[in-house]
């Protein structure tokens, strides 16, 4: 196998997507920086009693938010879980979890290059996803701390909204991205900005 | 939009959900010892009712959870949900289990 040039083990990583923030009245659009992901799924009773691996909390309820200094988490299942960290420490985090969950059965996956995040910010945030998520994103449906799998338009999406501001996380996988990016910037057009 | 209460996250839009037929259906369990009839009818044949239907469904879109669901054929109205391996409180024909 031909070896890449600088490091023989690290593939080279190239964004999924380079768009520029989309701004209009009341909402924001960006591209958030690479960071590291991992899928981290349990058997049942091990994810019933699971407290806390590598500084993530999984003992949250399903399809709730946690974040512990730089690392979150996002219960997307009874016994799946959406980890996140800083794109450096994605060799520690796995290692990390290795460690603490060392003779037990487990599965966790390295998805940090099939995901890409973006921020939708903004008073008219919620209205802009609710063009394409037919969840409830008012603070009663959806309300700070909420995370869960959901769809957009046509692509599936993990949306995140770690406290009540209406800041909004989304993340998809990296060959939706244009997608899903075209989609919300479409949607913050048509959104009317209010008085 | 038609709501489906998934057992692991509560009420959630239709969308997000698909179907996976009818439910309790028990594999033989030995299936060598059955005639060409008897395994067509395990294979193919469902009641298909007018009215109360045990099915399967996934959260496709959400948990990715498969679980059980009473619907009504009729109404397409979801009478109750319940987790894999466990039981509905009344059964299709309207008696309770509980």
């Amino acid at each position: 196998m031909a070896e890449l040039a600088g490091s023989a083990s690290a593939a080279r990583r190239q964004p999924a997507l380079a768009a520029p923030p989309v701004l209009w009245a009341g909402v924001a659009i960006q591209v958030l920086p690479d960071e590291a992901r991992f899928s981290l799924r349990l058997p049942k009773a091990a994810a019933a009693t699971a407290a806390e691996v590598a500084g993530f909390s999984l003992a949250v309820p399903v399809n709730r938010y946690a974040k512990n200094d730089q690392r979150w988490s996002a219960r997307l299942g009874p016994n799946e879980w959406l980890l996140g960290g800083p794109e450096g420490d994605g060799g520690a985090i796995a290692a990390e979890i290795e460690a603490a969950l060392a003779g037990q059965i487990h599965g966790v996956t390295d998805i940090s290059h099939r995901q890409v995040a973006f921020d939708v910010a903004g008073a008219e945030a919620a209205n802009i996803l609710n063009a394409g998520c037919p969840l409830d994103l008012s603070l009663v449906g959806f309300p700070g701390g909420s995370a869960t799998r959901s769809i957009l338009g046509k692509a599936e999406i993990v949306l995140m909204r770690p406290a009540s501001a209406p800041v909004f996380r989304v993340e998809c996988w990296r060959s939706f991205a244009e997608y899903v990016h075209a989609f919300l910037a479409e949607a913050a057009r048509d959104c009317p900005a209010r008085e | 939009m038609l709501l489906i209460d998934c057992p692991y996250c509560g009420p959630r839009p239709e969308v997000e959900f698909r179907c996976g037929g009818e439910a309790h259906i028990a594999r033989p369990a030995q299936p060598a010892d059955m005639d060409d009839k008897a395994w067509a009818e395990f294979l193919f044949i469902r009641s298909n009712p007018k009215g109360v239907h045990a099915e399967r469904w996934i959260h496709q879109h959400g948990c990715q959870r498969w679980f059980n669901a009473l619907r009504d054929t009729y109404t397409d109205a979801f009478i109750e949900t319940y987790e894999m391996g466990t039981k509905p409180s009344r059964l299709p024909d309207g008696r309770t289990t509980r």
